[in-house]
């Protein structure tokens, strides 16, 4: 494994990494310096170094255009990779078409065909394997029983809710028993709530039928909420790679503490690096000590905190605070947002209990503990420069 | 009602009750909505009664009144009201009684002072060839002052002793008649009273009809041949070169139809473009005879004809989305597989309105064949046209038309049961 990921600092990814791939004997799934670029210029996925082990729940997470879709469609066989390998199993796939790597897809449009009933939609990738006309009834009911579907079998695509075709979707994609699935944005066109209710049921079926699933998604909560682990994307590479917890309590760069969960961002430069801690002097008074990810004395930085990682006390008080007024309150009812304005007017939100008093106007002190705050290099990863380097020799 | 306790009430009589108001109620209901939806009909049957009624003057009953000629001629029922019913009794064996004679020479003198003789001498050739001239001699005769009676004047002229004479006459005053529809499929009424065959050398229609439809079927093919790869080549291309495409296909469409066929007439020549250039790629070893041919004729057919079957194919095509095959494929399907399987079945009905479409057009198609086809490539519209517009027998341009629209019909019909009809989406 190469460990020479854009912007993928380091250690944990690459622990979290091999400890996945010895416990499957090998990754199940692997991309080698995989780039894929359309123009020949620049590049929608760039050194693309993955391990998915067999079993897993891993989800590719991004905004658009940072080259996840790319990254499954080249697994899935509708894209060459312009560089590297991908291999399925130990096997090199570059060269094997969609129809012979027998991984099942769930689409976003759900890609039902509509000149087909349920039933034969989810028996067509049996009989284009020859299988028994009364094997595929039988399994196709099997399929239809898992998600529920069983009386709708004889109705077209069309008849049935974006949920019950998503279903049919997914049943479809899994009554060949194959060993990967791959979900692109499989619950985007569906609303809230039941996107809450889907989420739960592919979570259930992955456990109920131990398959490997690579899911494809732009809502951060749902990665959090399916993922064994996230594969954070941006500008065509990994960001971060780890549990959604890790993800979530350390991010290992501002756009992954941004992208992921929500994050109140300070600007400052690093006053003095000691071990792995920070002195941080914020561009509008006031210091703070922070986890030091990355920074280099004298440099500007981010310093991001989680809002209920913030504590709001009535008077000035000890380390890390900085003093600030109640300039809303927004109840929520299990919890209360209050926005704590400092004196640069910069606002930041804290989540507190829905007992506290704090009113408006009052003045505060807002508080944290030094390894609830991470301190970030303030460089290029933020803005968005899309990295174009060289194809890689 | 609110009332009462529920354990006071006698609870059938009270479903029975709610049922009955229920009713009453869904019955006013739906009156009122009925009445509500009368006015709403009402407007917009208003709003199309202008263009129903130019329909109706212009289209429906224009087309009705010439059809109608098919089967209705009375020209020789007026012109002939004596003889008619002088033939009345007569039994169709022989020759008539004398009276018969008589009648016919007074209806023919009486003809002539009305002017009608002419109008009689035609309508009675195109039942008994030949007989024009003979009318026209026997009238000429009959006005001649020579003081010989008319029934000699009759006797004197051979063909009204022809045995095939007399039962054109009379079938003639029958104001409703079969004989132009029969001999639009080349058929008669024979002496018997049974339908036959029209003698070969006699015999013309229904081979016109059976070119009708082998030049249009073959039109059909070539142009799903040549339009279903450009209608797949235009669906996936992004949107700039598909529009570029989409111009080009239509860009003759912009331009008359007789421009077009001109233009082939040019192209086609025996030192032609076309000729020029089969020659230069070695195609051809001699110059070939394209105009007056029926090649040249499904090549300008075809080439007209093509953005008909094109458009629906191509319009199917860009409703069904890449992720489809994408889909097929990843449950496993080959490429020829998920072609056959997934998306052919979606453009089915593109392909079927398309070729539906240019094959009627490809009945009605006059100024093409007219102006490349052969004498032998002359399709039915051509002799409808020349009934029409030359021989002026609208009676016979009648029968054809009918049995052209019947056979349309009929075809529409069956396409439209095997495809069921909701599948046909034009467009």
């Amino acid at each position: 494994m190469s460990a020479s990921q854009a912007g993928m600092p380091a250690t944990q990814t690459m622990k979290a990494l091999s400890a996945l791939a010895s416990a499957a004997g090998r990754g199940f799934v692997e991309f080698a310096d995989v780039e894929k670029s359309y123009d020949g210029r620049t590049f929608a996925v760039t050194r693309m170094n993955l391990v998915v082990a067999r079993g897993e729940f891993l989800t590719l997470l991004g905004p658009s255009g940072s080259g996840k879709t790319t990254t499954l469609n080249m697994l899935a066989g509708f894209e060459r990779p312009t560089h590297g390998t991908i291999t399925l199993e130990g096997q090199p796939v570059d060269r094997l078409p969609p129809y012979q790597r027998n991984i099942g897809m769930v689409f976003q449009n759900y890609a039902l065909f509509p000149h087909m009933t349920v039933e034969e939609n989810v028996g067509f990738p049996l009989s284009v394997r020859q299988v028994s006309k009364a094997d595929i009834a039988s399994r196709v009911a099997r399929a239809l029983d898992m998600v529920r579907l069983r009386q709708f079998g004889d109705r077209r695509p069309t008849q049935l809710s974006g949920g019950q075709q998503q279903r049919v979707a997914l049943a479809r994609a899994l009554v060949f028993q194959p060993s990967l699935v791959l979900m692109d944005e499989p619950l985007g066109a569906l609303d809230k709530k039941l996107r809450e209710h889907m989420q739960l049921e592919i979570k259930q079926l992955h456990m109920m039928l131990g398959v490997t699933i690579v899911y494809v998604t732009h809502d951060q909560s749902e990665a959090l909420t399916m993922s064994d682990r996230v594969a954070v994307f941006n500008h065509g590479a990994i960001a971060q790679l780890g549990s959604p917890d890790d993800l979530y309590k350390a991010p290992q760069s501002s756009f992954v503490a941004s992208f992921i969960g929500e994050n109140n961002t300070l600007d400052g430069v690093v006053d003095r690096v000691s071990g792995d801690q920070c002195r941080v002097r914020l561009n509008g008074g006031g210091e703070l000590i922070a986890l030091a990810i990355g920074v280099t004395q004298g440099a500007a930085c981010h310093v991001a905190i989680r809002p209920e990682r913030l504590n709001l006390t009535p008077a000035s008080a000890g380390d890390n605070a900085l003093s600030a007024t109640v300039d809303g309150r927004i109840y929520l009812g299990d919890h209360l947002r209050l926005l704590a304005r400092l004196a640069n007017d910069q606002v930041l939100t804290v989540k507190v209990g829905p007992e506290a008093t704090m009113a408006n106007e009052e003045t505060v002190t807002v508080s944290c503990a030094p390894n609830d705050c991470r301190a970030f290099p303030a460089d290029a990863e933020t803005g968005g420069a899309i990295p174009k380097q060289g194809k890689a020799a | 009602m609110s009332a009462l306790q529920p354990s006071e009430v006698d609870r059938p009589a009270l479903a029975r009750g709610r049922s009955a108001a229920a009713d009453a109620d869904r019955k006013s209901v739906s009156a009122a909505l009925r009445r509500a939806e009368f006015g709403d009909r009402l407007r917009s049957l208003l709003l199309a009664a202008p263009l129903l009624v130019l329909l109706a003057l212009s289209f429906g009953i224009p087309i009705v009144l010439l059809l109608s000629r098919a089967v209705y001629d009375p020209t020789i029922a007026d012109a002939l009201p004596r003889t008619a019913a002088a033939l009345s009794g007569w039994n169709g064996q022989g020759l008539p009684a004398d009276d018969a004679f008589t009648a016919l020479a007074s209806d023919l003198k009486d003809d002539q002072v009305k002017g009608t003789a002419y109008e009689l001498a035609k309508s009675l050739n195109a039942r008994l060839p030949g007989a024009r001239s003979q009318v026209l001699k026997t009238v000429r005769k009959l006005g001649d002052d020579s003081g010989q009676p008319p029934l000699e004047i009759m006797k004197s002229v051979p063909f009204w002793s022809a045995p095939s004479t007399w039962p054109a006459i009379q079938n003639g005053t029958r104001s409703f008649t079969s004989f132009y529809l029969l001999s639009a499929l080349d058929l008669r009424w024979n002496t018997d009273g049974g339908i036959e065959r029209v003698p070969p050398e006699q015999a013309i229609f229904v081979q016109v009809f059976l070119r009708t439809f082998l030049v249009a079927a073959a039109v059909t093919l070539a142009t799903l041949i040549l339009g279903f790869p450009l209608a797949y080549l235009i669906a996936n291309l992004p949107k700039g070169p598909a529009a570029v495409l989409i111009v080009a296909v239509l860009l003759p469409f912009w331009t008359s139809i007789l421009v077009r066929t001109a233009a082939w007439t040019v192209l086609l020549q025996k030192f032609g473009l076309v000729n020029d250039l089969l020659l230069w790629v070695g195609v051809a070893s001699d110059r070939l005879d394209l105009m007056y041919s029926r090649m040249g004729l499904i090549i300008a057919m075809t080439h007209i004809q093509l953005p008909f079957t094109l458009l629906p194919i191509y319009s199917v095509m860009r409703t069904i989305q890449p992720s489809q095959m994408k889909a097929a494929y990843s449950l496993g399907a080959r490429p020829f597989t998920a072609f056959r399987r997934i998306y052919l079945p979606q453009v089915f009905p593109g392909v079927m309105a398309g070729c539906l479409l240019t094959f009627i057009l490809c009945l009605g198609y006059y100024i093409t064949p007219a102006l490349i086809g052969g004498a032998s490539d002359q399709l039915i519209s051509n002799f409808i046209a020349n009934y029409v517009n030359v021989e002026l027998n609208w009676e016979m341009a009648a029968a054809l038309s009918f049995i052209l629209l019947v056979f349309t019909l009929a075809l529409f019909g069956i396409f439209a049961r095997i495809l069921g009809l909701d599948r046909l989406k034009l467009v």
